[in-house]
């Protein structure tokens, strides 16, 4: 009876605000705050372009919240049209073949122009099936790098126009730094699974699972407890004892950027979408920005770092004219402007090579040092197959069970070998489940 | 005691008085519940494109499963410790209370406000006092020698989100054992008075045997509450960490359930849980009660 009353309810409300018979395309999607606003910023200005439909943005909380919602939604029948889902939530989209809409079938069928080829080939290859069909579109997505503080650089004697590029300089920079008590700490980072673990992988061309990184099948199990990965981690326990590095914190880590503004560790790595941020926060020194260390030991050039941040999916279950609306709606997110200002305004990448070079001309990148620096690190070199992506099924619980190795490894508890042996071994535990589940 | 037997002429007016209360049992706890126990000897995925029943299989995994069995242990220790800190702490405040004549009031209301408070808020406020690099008790308990950091410690994250858990569940015992003192005839205590035992022997002979009853009711609904609504204090603290020391049982079925996706499994969780509340207040119910005086 509830629901029936809260439908009747629903139903007058939007034959009320539908008088204009525009269809409305619903979108959920778990942008808080400033990029919240932004983003409601964009469905306004389609909304304003046309009047046959109109797109309304709902937000649903965190990433988790937004997709768990969504599936709720789906199997009552009450889903939206367009959900956001993070890229760990990509293997489960993907393995939903009769709840998703597959965005390149979705503009074919409303005859919309869209050209694979004319987005970013790492956003692209992160989202397409074994055929290369973009499968949702890119939308935001950010890659990490490095921001460290120029000021606090000056003070330990280190030039601060050079930021270190080898994990070797990270270490004697933060001696540095540290010994002078120019800051308490050399560095942290935010998201120690997807920038030290998986990013990591992919930049030294060394897997993270098998069958390219999962986009083979679902019966790829989880490589990441190779040498560089032990050695990657015995080091960051090392520098902790040292004092040169600090934990940021399990998931995000969001005490990694506490400690950078308050500037009490010198550099933190994090998603470039955490430009905007660190530039707000940053009122009383200069932040610098450089791409993420490698081990000069393990590849001499290093590969292209892997993406973050989320894709708009289409859901199965609407009606055509809802199907259109969407597709207008994607050609209006594609295009260079809109791509570019979403750029600028957030620090995600442009998704598209059209929206870059809007940015160029306008001389955004000029103006802006360090912007284009997440852009330059994830296109460069030839993705291989250690650096397309990723793709496993229950990926979220996956990067609870890195962190809380990598918590175990840090209070002393396990080595490097031992923590990331085991987490391989609960992974591929849940990988196994996944399988069997789909 | 003596009740008045009431009867209704009307034979179907006692169900029709009940329904409401049955329809809203039904809906929203045996319904839910069913759906828990159905889809506990299932697998799906998440969509519920597909779906196989697996028998026991969940239930087996869960048994033989290291993180649940560690998980069952932690919560019992953490009911243990937030129900023991709170209820001792909620009769010390309301036996010091109950002596205070003029300003006991103030006391009291003031005392009642952390119940008020949201488990989250109540959850951010103790991360905030207790944040090892802006927080307030780091910095007081570094002078004492103590290197304050729960994103590591495990042990000093189970700490952080007792006190977190007490500290909201205090003002609730002080209501109940305030008013559990305050119905201890005065007659006795008086009579005591005149014997010459003095106010310690008084509270410890008389008005804690007399509280019994209170102490019963409490000490079930502080476990429940222990069990069930530490939620948002654990996922606005330490969100299960470091290292899953402070994944409590309700906490990993949403971590499964909600995060991972895995429906089968999280409600062979919550079945699990919904029998060791019914357990444990049966054996409270069944031979604690009978322990304690009316």
């Amino acid at each position: 009876m509830f629901k029936k009353l809260s439908l009747a309810a629903a139903a007058l409300a939007l034959s009320a605000s539908a008088s204009f018979a525009a269809t409305e395309v619903t979108w959920w999607h778990a942008m808080g705050g400033e990029l919240g606003k932004k983003l409601e910023e964009v469905a306004t200005k389609f909304n304003e372009s046309q009047s046959e439909y109109k797109v309304v943005p709902v937000y649903k909380g965190t990433y988790p919240e937004t997709l768990t919602a969504a599936i709720a939604a789906f199997r009552a029948n009450q889903q939206p049209a367009i959900v956001q889902v993070f890229e760990v939530g990509t293997g489960t989209m993907m393995a939903a073949k009769g709840a998703v809409y597959p965005v390149y079938k979705l503009m074919k069928d409303e005859g919309e122009a869209f050209d694979t080829k004319s987005f970013l080939a790492p956003v692209v290859g992160y989202y397409s099936d074994t055929s290369g069909n973009i499968l949702s579109l890119p939308f935001n997505s950010s890659t990490p790098i490095m921001y460290y503080n120029k000021d606090v650089f000056k003070k330990a004697g280190l030039d601060p126009e050079v930021a270190p590029k080898t994990w070797k300089e990270v270490e004697e920079f933060s001696k540095k730094i540290v010994s002078s008590g120019a800051a308490k700490c050399g560095f942290t980072s935010a998201w120690i699974t997807w920038v030290q673990t998986e990013n990591l992988s992919a930049l030294h061309d060394k897997p993270f699972g098998t069958l390219a990184n999962g986009f083979g099948g679902t019966s790829a199990e989880f490589k990441f407890n190779g040498d560089l990965q032990i050695k990657h981690w015995a080091n960051l326990k090392k520098w902790q004892d040292e004092g040169l590095f600090k934990y940021g914190g399990p998931v995000g880590g969001d005490q990694a950027a506490t400690m950078f503004y308050a500037q009490e560790c010198a550099i933190t790595m994090n998603s470039s979408a955490g430009r905007a941020g660190v530039i707000n926060n940053a009122k009383t020194f200069t932040p610098g920005f450089a791409p993420l260390p490698y081990y000069d030991d393990e590849i001499k050039q290093p590969k292209n770092s892997i993406i973050g941040g989320a894709t708009l999916w289409v859901l199965n279950g609407k009606d055509k004219a809802t199907y259109k609306g969407v597709a207008k709606f994607f050609s209006y997110l594609s295009k260079p402007e809109v791509q570019a200002d979403w750029h600028q305004f957030t620090g995600y990448l442009p998704i598209t090579n059209a929206a870059y070079d809007l940015g160029k001309s306008q001389g955004y990148y000029a103006k802006n040092p360090g912007s284009d620096i997440s852009i330059e690190q994830i296109t460069r070199g030839t993705p291989s197959d250690n650096s397309k992506g990723l793709r496993f099924g229950n990926f979220t619980q996956v990067r609870t069970i890195v962190d809380e190795e990598f918590q175990s490894l840090l209070a002393g508890k396990k080595d490097a070998k031992q923590a990331l042996d085991s987490a391989v071994e609960r992974g591929n535990k849940l990988l196994r489940e996944f399988e069997a589940a789909n | 005691m003596e009740t008045k037997k009431t009867t209704f002429n009307n034979r179907l007016l006692p169900y029709l008085l009940l329904a409401p209360q049955l329809f809203i049992t039904l809906v929203f706890f045996i319904w839910p519940a069913g759906q828990a126990v159905k889809s506990s000897f299932e697998r799906e995925d998440p969509f519920g494109l597909s779906t196989s029943f697996v028998g026991l299989l969940h239930y087996q995994r869960l048994l033989v499963d290291p993180n649940y069995l560690d998980a069952l242990i932690r919560t019992g220790v953490f009911a243990v410790a937030v129900t023991a800190l709170s209820m001792l702490l909620g009769l010390a405040f309301a036996a010091a209370v109950d002596r205070l004549t003029r300003t006991g009031r103030i006391y009291t209301t003031l005392l009642v406000w952390p119940y008020a408070v949201a488990p989250v808020v109540a959850g951010v406020l103790w991360w905030f006092l207790f944040n090892s690099t802006t927080g307030l008790m780091p910095f007081v308990l570094e002078r004492f020698g103590i290197d304050w950091d729960h994103d590591l410690n495990g042990t000093q994250a189970m700490i952080l989100i007792i006190i977190a858990a007490a500290w909201k569940q205090i003002s609730y015992n002080f209501l109940f054992f305030l008013a559990g003192l305050q119905s201890v005839p005065q007659s006795l205590m008086e009579a005591a008075a005149i014997d010459g035992s003095g106010p310690v022997k008084r509270f410890f002979t008389i008005a804690l045997p007399l509280l019994s009853p209170t102490t019963f009711f409490l000490f079930i609904i502080n476990v429940n509450y222990t069990m069930f609504d530490t939620f948002p204090i654990v996922d606005a603290t330490t969100v299960g960490g470091p290292a899953q020391a402070t994944t409590t049982l309700v906490y990993k079925v949403y971590q499964d359930g909600y995060l991972g996706l895995n429906i089968g499994s999280s409600s062979a969780q919550s079945v699990l849980l919904m029998l060791i509340v019914m357990v444990l207040t049966f054996v409270q119910f069944r031979y604690v009660e009978r322990r304690v005086q009316y």
